[in-house]
């Protein structure tokens, strides 16, 4: 049974790590596939190490501020390279009027708060991948 | 300690306390089987005598002012002044910020404390193409010396402190405040303030960091010697703690890593020939307050003790006040929660208590809402207010060190220094802090305790109270959240492209073109980054010029 491949991918300046590492080593320990990019990501690198490790899932971990620009210009780059079906979720500080519009928008399909147990994302992911 | 009553001597106390531990084996059933601290430290039910039995007053404790400083630097501590209550504040352009410093001071704020946006962190002008989206949403946007000279308008710097959370592009940022002093009449030799200026860290933690460790370890000693020459009232390094512990550490980690960095300063000051009594007095120091209250009291008394032996007998320092370990403290951010935000409150309370009680020189007190977004005007107020609430009607300033003397403080802070001692060892081995950093040990050991740390609050074996436990299932947020206006990248774009119209742009191509001579070789930098700073070079332009001479640090990400 093939496992389930993730990208947790920092985009933008955002230098906040911890939450995504966590997250990562998590979804690893839940018997994943995952690939951590590292800080500093542009959207293009981010869409593009998608693409390339052929993963089910992108998560966006960002807490800058900047997602309103940021996981649109990802989703945007996803249809781009017709790499639609990539699963993109996020989590990070995303104020409640900005989840509810990058939501209806369809940029995310589904957003993690602070404070969301790791199994709680594990398994959202398990259940909407198409396997 | 020697100075158990003369009625009881050890031997009887431990078989007393023999004693009473068979009974309480026998009759109690605690409600978990370990207690332990955050930092998963596990605590006894009872400290007694025994626990603090080679504790010698005058050698491990002595006074406040007096070596080893474990119960403060100061001889009469907040009796003589409190500690600067400094609110770490910015937000969009330098104007709005301004008016947020003034609000602030205005309501009792005794510093100010700068945070810049994640380009200006990161040494990117406002219109760079990876500063978009982010202009202004974690702090100030600031690329030049004009919005330097916007952000303190109106505010005399020889009537303030501040202190500047800045790292990579440092030396830039502090030129031009100084720059900006110039402008209002006062002399570098007058200023009062700090800069971050803490690359190490970024290397391990913060993650800010523009160049790899040499040249950034270069610029940082520059700012050492520019400072004590000509700017001496200025602390030009708050070697951090808080970032390693938001990051996941635990509260030795925490003491261990910031503390050891420090060392690596030292030595590299040392290194450039300087005599260690010029720049150690200077060097400044900023810690978290995490939620267990009486660790982080026993770390900042370990910190104290621990550093003044280091200073003085591993690096010679003759001056008492290379001695000194000051700190910012800040309370921790990593422990506030986004579920019921109003319950930060308390937490922020408590924490800025403990650093109070662990002598702490200046402190920030988050806002309920810093979870969510940068601080409303009114949650910025009542974490001000919590600090004047603890100055002036609690009573704990009326003393100093009051846990001094009690067996468990004293003993959790014996042991937290033996056990910041275990990691100096661990990192020697590895060759020094850049070598470990290197080697990814700092930030593979960070990472570990995060997950660990999550791993037991996802079991509830760690209760977060509205995240965990106690939750309101139909909670609704209601209280106002700070927004940040999309017009602002756009104003700050439009007013940067302007200034590059309008200044002298042979005049800054000649002093970048000096600087990156000046980089090339060993000169100190200071001195060419204020010639650039001051003909509205910008930001950009001037980090730009240092990493075509330095290059650019790329991490090995680890989880």
């Amino acid at each position: 049974m093939r496992k389930i491949r993730v990208l947790i991918a920092k985009p933008g300046l955002d230098g906040h790590d911890r939450g995504a590492k966590v997250v990562a080593r998590g979804l690893r320990d839940a018997g994943m596939e995952v690939i951590y990019t590292g800080l500093h990501q542009t959207p293009e690198q981010v869409v593009q190490a998608a693409i390339q490790e052929d993963v089910d899932v992108i998560g966006a971990s960002i807490l800058s501020g900047a997602h309103m620009t940021l996981l649109p210009m990802i989703r945007d780059l996803l249809k781009e390279k017709n790499a639609n079906d990539i699963l993109f979720i996020a989590g990070g500080i995303i104020p409640e009027r900005d989840m509810a519009e990058l939501k209806e928008r369809g940029v995310v399909d589904e957003i993690f708060t602070p404070g969301t147990p790791i199994e709680a994302i594990a398994a959202w992911i398990r259940e909407h991948v198409k396997v | 300690m020697k100075v158990v009553t003369e009625q009881a001597t050890l031997e009887e106390i431990r078989s007393k306390r023999m004693e009473w531990e068979e009974k309480y084996r026998r009759e109690c059933c605690d409600r978990q089987p370990v207690f332990t601290t955050v930092s998963g430290v596990p605590i006894k039910s009872l400290y007694t005598p025994e626990d603090v039995a080679n504790l010698d007053y005058l050698r491990d404790l002595g006074f406040p002012g007096e070596y080893p400083f474990t119960r403060g630097v100061y001889r009469n501590m907040h009796r003589g002044r409190l500690w600067t209550m400094r609110q770490f504040s910015g937000f969009a352009t330098a104007r709005e910020t301004n008016e947020r410093y003034k609000f602030l001071l205005a309501r009792g704020q005794t510093g100010l404390s700068v945070a810049f946006d994640f380009p200006t962190l990161y040494g990117y002008d406002s219109d760079h193409p990876r500063a978009r989206g982010e202009v202004g949403r974690c702090g100030v946007a600031v690329s030049s010396l004009a919005d330097m000279e916007t952000l303190f308008d109106g505010i005399p710097l020889d009537q303030v402190s501040t202190s500047m959370t800045i790292n990579g592009p440092a030396a830039v940022l502090w030129a031009m405040y100084i720059a900006t002093a110039e402008k209002q009449g006062v002399p570098a030799h007058k200023l009062r303030g700090t800069i971050q200026n803490d690359i190490l860290k970024e290397y391990i933690a913060q993650k800010s960091w523009i160049f790899p460790p040499e040249p950034s370890m270069r610029l940082i000693v520059d700012t050492f010697e520019y400072g004590a020459k000509y700017v001496p009232l200025w602390n030009t390094i708050s070697i951090s703690g808080y970032h390693i512990r938001e990051a996941g550490a635990t509260a030795v980690q925490e003491l261990a890593f910031t503390l050891a960095d420090g060392f690596a300063y030292v030595e590299a000051g040392i290194a450039r020939g300087l005599d260690v009594d010029e720049f150690a007095p200077r060097l400044s120091f900023f810690f978290n307050s995490h939620m267990d209250f009486f660790e982080e009291i026993a770390k900042f008394r370990a910190a104290r003790r621990i550093w003044a032996r280091y200073m003085k007998e591993k690096y010679g320092a003759k001056n008492p006040r290379s001695w000194l370990l000051r700190f910012h403290t800040q309370t921790a951010g990593c422990s506030l929660t986004a579920q019921q935000p109003e319950n930060n409150i308390v937490r922020t309370a408590f924490e800025a208590l403990a650093a109070v009680l662990g002598g702490t020189q200046s402190l920030h007190t988050n806002s309920m809402d810093e979870v969510l977004a940068l601080p409303t005007e009114k949650a910025v107020t009542i974490a001000l207010r919590t600090q004047q609430i603890i100055a002036h009607e609690t009573g704990v300033v009326n003393t100093i060190d009051p846990l001094a003397g009690s067996y468990f403080v004293e003993a959790l802070t014996n042991q937290m220094e033996a056990e910041a001692e275990e990691y100096f060892r661990k990192i020697e081995q590895l060759g020094g802090v850049i070598p470990a950093i290197e080697a990814g040990f700092f930030q593979q050991e960070i990472a570990d305790a995060a997950y660990r740390y999550q791993q037991a609050v996802d079991k509830k074996e760690r209760i977060i109270v509205g995240v965990n436990e106690y939750v309101d299932p139909d909670e609704k947020l209601d209280i106002e959240i700070l927004y940040i206006d999309p017009k602002v990248e756009e104003e700050q774009v439009a007013r940067l492209q302007r200034l590059r119209r309008e200044r002298d742009n042979e005049q800054v191509e000649r002093r970048l073109a000096a600087l990156k001579d000046a980089a090339r070789g060993t000169e100190n930098l200071m001195p060419y980054i204020l010639d650039a700073v001051r003909v509205y070079a910008t930001l950009g332009e001037i980090i730009q010029v240092l990493k075509d001479v330095f290059g650019e640090y790329r991490e090995r990400p680890i989880f």
